[in-house]
């Protein structure tokens, strides 16, 4: 059947490629014709020759079953890639640079002066019941006062074309070594367009990450020991962990190969005996990394470690306490703070956002729970969520009900219809709903990646890009207007 | 290198040669009883010594019999050195250090645990059981020349020769050790009916027949057997050659004098003992004496390189 942009339905939606039927974006149209021209054998000898490749870089990712145990699946992967602008993702990477500065400017404040609270930009109440806040981060001075050193922000497109932060990740934001393995998949399997077009490289990434974590290292060397702490291989983003840690050359460590001495400092077990470490890339929550101050069960991290931490002999990334800023409440506020440290005027605009502790803004989202989608203020993937035009009477009901009990914990924002992107279903092109995951590193310097990692719900319909839950991922391209 | 990942390669590489042996054990035993008259009850008893897993074995099963011993000795998961547990272990193992053995030294480990998983039980039976064996020695052979041709030679390679030698120098030891229990009379002159047999399968089980053969001519006689297995360093499933590999790997090792010292000892115990003389009791205690020294050796390697309980630098006193 071929792919025929005459048959390709938008459907309403902003679609990322297909401005109306039949006709490309002016800078996807060489890309609609390349496609449109491959016969179905080709097209489906080039979508087996990805997944070959997939198979045969070991790109996984970990899927935790009660019957299996656990189990490595293949990285589902769809051929026909994400055009950005470059045009565009300049301004994108301006706005994502000045929101992380203003986040980390913001997490620094609140656990030194809280300026901004005794300012009244920012509410008191909302801090105090702060399920990420560290009382144990008070006073503390991590290099170069930085918190959040990587951070993973979703972006999401909506009807009329613009692009939104939905959310901030500061804790442990995964997916970025699936956008690597993207690109190399994609240049195994079409080369000819990487000839044809100037799509900017992704692929410094990792080099990237090592200066930024060598720039926080406490003891100035000319290589700092850089580690990337690991549940195990049995979380889902295992894969990544090794990765990263191959990739620049940095030893992979669980909780048990390090240990915390007496003069405060943290070593790792080798086999010449204590090897001492400067700075860890942590992919353990904050409330499993040290289980004499945290939770006591853990057996993930490292007893001790967050005495070494503030006494200032080693570097975490991110810095504990860095969540505090990962709230959904305190997201609402990302563009006053933007106003307030920088004095500048938000470049990316929030998705408007309902704070339900706010009486009159409780109010408006208890009359209006058929159009709106209400979210705990911490919870990450989609837990605990009500998308009002879809619930039944009943759930909604459930919802004001608890929104009453706890309003500090909930905040309601528009339905976002998400844009689409053509992706390959048997033979043809069908619209997909995606969104895109930069990462933003923050040392002596800050790095934005090129792009970033698109996921997309393969379900027709879905809204659902978790790889857990049926979402895939596609190479995403910067090009430039005049490559067109 | 990490202590753990150290251990894990030694683990991984001793659990494959386990699998490997087992299989070895179990498959020359089904043919050398084919060879047997039926009036000699040699059985399958000594199997289950050589794995030195009696008590567990009769914990779980109360006949010592063909059936029972095959599914203990290969398939059964509450034997933990069973072969497929052996497999999983190295398997398990190899997942956690994907990144530091060669990517198809990992696929090939993997590949091979779930050929014999699929391959079971049907395997066990006696018509598939020895094309189904010798696929699993070929296989981790392979495996061994893989990572031998892939595998960075540095201390991660050391460490893996370390656990492939050690298990396989204890085998070896077991095994001359339960067959002379049955094969070796009292008084050194005496032959036993069907001993040559019995020992050419000993031979076998070790890929070792064709060795001795192009070493000793005439006959296969058990001073000769013993001596090949146990001192001759040239053949490589042989006690001597086991330990000598383990002293050349560690000294390319840090911290290994004391270590050194004790595996150079065993080396020249073993090189000037008269075991070809030896009457039954003393050859036993001599073996149970090596087995001793190789435990010695593993846990001192074990306390070295991968112990977790070595403590951090104490405050320094003001």
């Amino acid at each position: 059947m071929t792919i025929r942009w005459r048959d390709y339905k938008i459907h309403g939606f902003h679609d990322e490629l297909i401005r109306s039927t039949g006709r490309p974006r002016p800078w996807a149209r060489r890309l609609c014709k390349y496609f449109s021209a491959l016969s179905d054998d080709e097209l489906r000898n080039r979508q087996a020759a990805s997944e070959a490749a997939i198979r045969a870089m070991g790109i996984t990712f970990t899927v935790y079953s009660e019957k299996e145990g656990s189990i490595d699946r293949a990285w589902p992967f769809d051929i026909i890639p994400r055009v950005i602008t470059g045009d565009e993702w300049r301004i994108v990477e301006r706005g994502l640079r000045q929101r992380v500065r203003a986040l980390n400017l913001f997490i620094d404040d609140i656990y030194h002066d809280r300026k901004i609270v005794k300012d009244k930009v920012f509410p008191k109440e909302i801090l105090a019941d702060s399920k990420n806040f560290r009382k144990q981060c008070i006073g503390v001075k991590p290099p170069r006062r930085i918190w959040a050193h990587i951070c993973g922000s979703d972006l999401v497109r909506d009807k009329d074309g613009t692009m939104y932060v939905l959310e901030d990740n500061l804790r442990v934001p995964s997916g970025v070594s699936y956008m690597l393995e993207n690109r190399q998949v994609m240049k195994r399997v079409f080369p000819e367009l990487f000839e044809h077009y100037s799509i900017q490289p992704v692929d410094d990434y990792t080099a990237k990450l090592y200066d930024m974590l060598a720039s926080i290292s406490p003891r100035r060397r000319e290589r700092p020991e850089i580690v990337v702490l690991t549940p195990g291989i049995y979380n889902s983003a295992y894969f990544e962990h090794s990765f990263l840690a191959q990739q620049m050359g940095a030893e992979l460590v669980e909780g048990s190969d390090l240990v915390v001495g007496d003069d405060d400092c943290v070593y790792m077990r080798t086999i010449t005996g204590l090897a001492r470490v400067d700075v860890i890339y942590r992919r353990i929550d904050d409330l499993f990394i040290d289980p004499e101050v945290f939770n006591k069960e853990s057996v993930l991290g490292v007893p001790g470690l967050m005495r070494a931490w503030l006494r200032g002999k080693v570097t975490l990334a991110n810095a504990p306490g860095a969540g505090v800023a990962d709230d959904k409440v305190v997201y609402a506020f990302v563009p006053q703070m933007i106003k307030y440290y920088l004095a500048e005027e938000p470049i990316i605009p929030n998705v408007e956002t309902y704070l339900c502790i706010d009486k009159q803004q409780r109010d408006h989202v208890l009359a209006n729970l058929d159009k709106l989608v209400v979210k705990p203020a911490n919870e990450s993937g989609g837990y605990g969520m009500l998308i009002g035009p879809q619930a039944s009477s009943e759930e909604r009901e459930t919802f004001a009900k608890l929104i009453r009990r706890d309003p500090r914990n909930y905040i309601a924002q528009p339905l976002i219809t998400l844009s689409t992107t053509p992706t390959l279903v048997g033979t043809h092109a069908e619209p997909r709903h995606l969104d895109l995951r930069p990462f933003i590193l923050t040392g002596r310097d800050q790095y934005v990646t090129t792009g970033g990692l698109t996921r997309v719900a393969l379900r027709k319909g879905s809204t659902v890009v978790n790889s857990s839950q049926g979402g895939g991922s596609k190479d995403t391209w910067i090009i430039d207007p005049e490559e067109t | 290198m990490l202590s753990r990942v150290a251990s894990r390669i030694y683990w991984m590489a001793r659990y494959l040669e386990r699998a490997e042996n087992t299989a070895r054990l179990v498959n020359v035993n089904t043919i050398l009883l084919l060879d047997l008259p039926r009036n000699v009850t040699l059985g399958w008893r000594p199997l289950i010594n050589i794995s030195g897993s009696k008590v567990l074995f009769s914990r779980l099963f109360t006949r010592i019999d063909e059936r029972n011993v095959v599914r203990f000795l290969i398939s059964d998961l509450r034997n933990s050195s069973s072969l497929l547990s052996s497999l999983q272990a190295a398997r398990e193992n190899a997942r956690t250090i994907r990144d530091i053995i060669p990517r198809e030294g990992w696929e090939a480990i993997n590949a091979l645990y779930l050929q014999v998983q699929s391959a079971l039980p049907a395997g066990l039976a006696r018509h598939m059981r020895h094309d189904f064996l010798n696929e699993m020695v070929v296989h981790s052979q392979a495996i061994t020349g893989l990572l031998a041709g892939t595998m960075l030679n540095d201390n991660g390679y050391d460490f893996l020769r370390l656990g492939r030698n050690l298990e396989r120098g204890d085998m070896t030891s077991r095994i001359v050790d339960v067959r002379s229990e049955n094969l070796l009379p009292e008084d050194p002159d005496t032959r036993l009916p069907f001993e040559n047999i019995q020992w050419m399968s000993v031979l076998q089980s070790l890929s070792a027949y064709q060795g001795y053969k192009q070493r000793i001519q005439g006959p296969v006689r058990r001073e000769a057997v013993v001596h090949f297995l146990l001192q001759d360093v040239d053949f490589p499933r042989s006690f001597a050659h086991c330990v000598r590999e383990v002293n050349h790997c560690l000294h390319n090792l840090p911290h290994s004098k004391t270590l050194i010292k004790s595996c150079s000892g065993l080396a020249r115990e073993v090189r000037r003992a008269p075991v070809d003389t030896m009457r039954k009791p003393e050859l036993q205690r001599f073996i149970d004496h090596l087995q001793l020294q190789l435990g010695e050796l593993h846990q001192q390697i074990t306390n070295t390189y991968f112990s977790l309980q070595r403590t951090p630098p104490k405050k320094k006193k003001p």
